[in-house]
């Protein structure tokens, strides 16, 4: 059962990976995209990742998707891509590393360095009389990973304060952003 | 050996992610289109997390789903940012491919 589980997961994934790259449409490439991490949500669950599996449907592919559309909607998407490369043996140059990098990574799953003994000293994922996923988690997040927490509470307020930037200098006039410019 | 006892190791996710990854990376290099290039950094950063819980699985250690969490930090941040100066870009040069980030250079 988990197998087939396991299977269906994996196969969705990779079929809306494909389409991400594959579809013409921005759109279908956005959908094809919650596709695949749904799909990673359901392996995240059957590898004792509850919480994250939750996260990952509600925070990826809802929020950041749907930031997505609404930039490609305010955008426009019936802009057609141009297929001509300004460097002329760019695509087959791509396919060639990325068969070395899909062979380099395979290596090394099977190899000693990913399936070897390993010690963890840490909260465990499972028994251990931790608790839930949430409290295992937790104990860890507030605890050997606080300093961590505190700069991503940094980063986001740089990153929105970066966001709200950007788009207020945009939404004035553009000849009088391009005489600051100048 | 049935399907139904057929076991999943942590080799076989680590593999997926891999196969994920790679995708993501050939998509970044070969599209055009800013937005779906942005995408394909997500599928790249979704087979890292991927990878993250599978080895949180095996070693039996929640840290690894802990990192999980920053990285989504980033991942939100990244597209916040990104998408700003996409929409930016756009605003000036009515079109958002990737040669039009050559605006970019100072």
């Amino acid at each position: 059962m988990i197998a087939f589980v396991f299977f269906l997961a994996a196969a969705a994934a990779l079929a809306g990976a494909l389409g991400v790259v594959l579809a013409r449409n921005p759109v279908h490439s956005a959908l094809f995209l919650v596709m695949t991490l749904i799909s990673v949500a359901v392996l995240f669950l059957l590898q004792d990742a509850e919480l994250l599996a939750a996260v990952q449907v509600i925070v990826y592919a809802s929020a950041i998707v749907v930031l997505f559309l609404f930039v490609i909607m305010l955008l426009g998407v019936d802009r057609e891509e141009s297929t001509e490369d300004p460097i002329p043996y760019q695509r087959p140059a791509t396919f060639a590393l990325g068969l070395i990098l899909l062979a380099e990574l395979v290596f090394l799953s099977g190899h000693v360095w990913a399936t070897g003994q390993h010690t963890a000293r840490g909260v465990p994922v499972t028994g251990g009389g931790f608790g839930n996923n949430v409290e295992r988690i937790a104990r860890v997040l507030f605890t050997d990973f606080l300093w961590t927490f505190e700069i991503t509470a940094v980063l986001l307020v740089i990153a929105v304060v970066g966001a709200v930037v950007l788009a207020r200098r945009s939404g004035q006039r553009h000849d009088a952003d391009d005489e600051v410019l100048a | 050996m049935t399907f139904a006892t057929y076991t999943i190791t942590d080799t076989y996710y680590l593999v997926l992610a891999a196969m994920l990854f790679t995708i993501g990376a050939v998509g970044v290099l070969t599209r055009r289109n800013v937005l779906v290039m942005f995408m394909c950094v997500e599928l790249m950063l979704n087979a890292v997390n991927l990878t993250f819980v599978a080895f949180a699985h095996t070693l039996n250690d929640v840290a690894g789903q802990v990192i999980v969490f920053f990285t989504l930090v980033v991942a939100a941040a990244e597209v916040a940012v990104g998408l700003a100066i996409i929409v930016v870009i756009f605003r000036r040069r009515r079109h958002a491919t990737a040669d039009d980030l050559a605006a970019l250079k100072g």
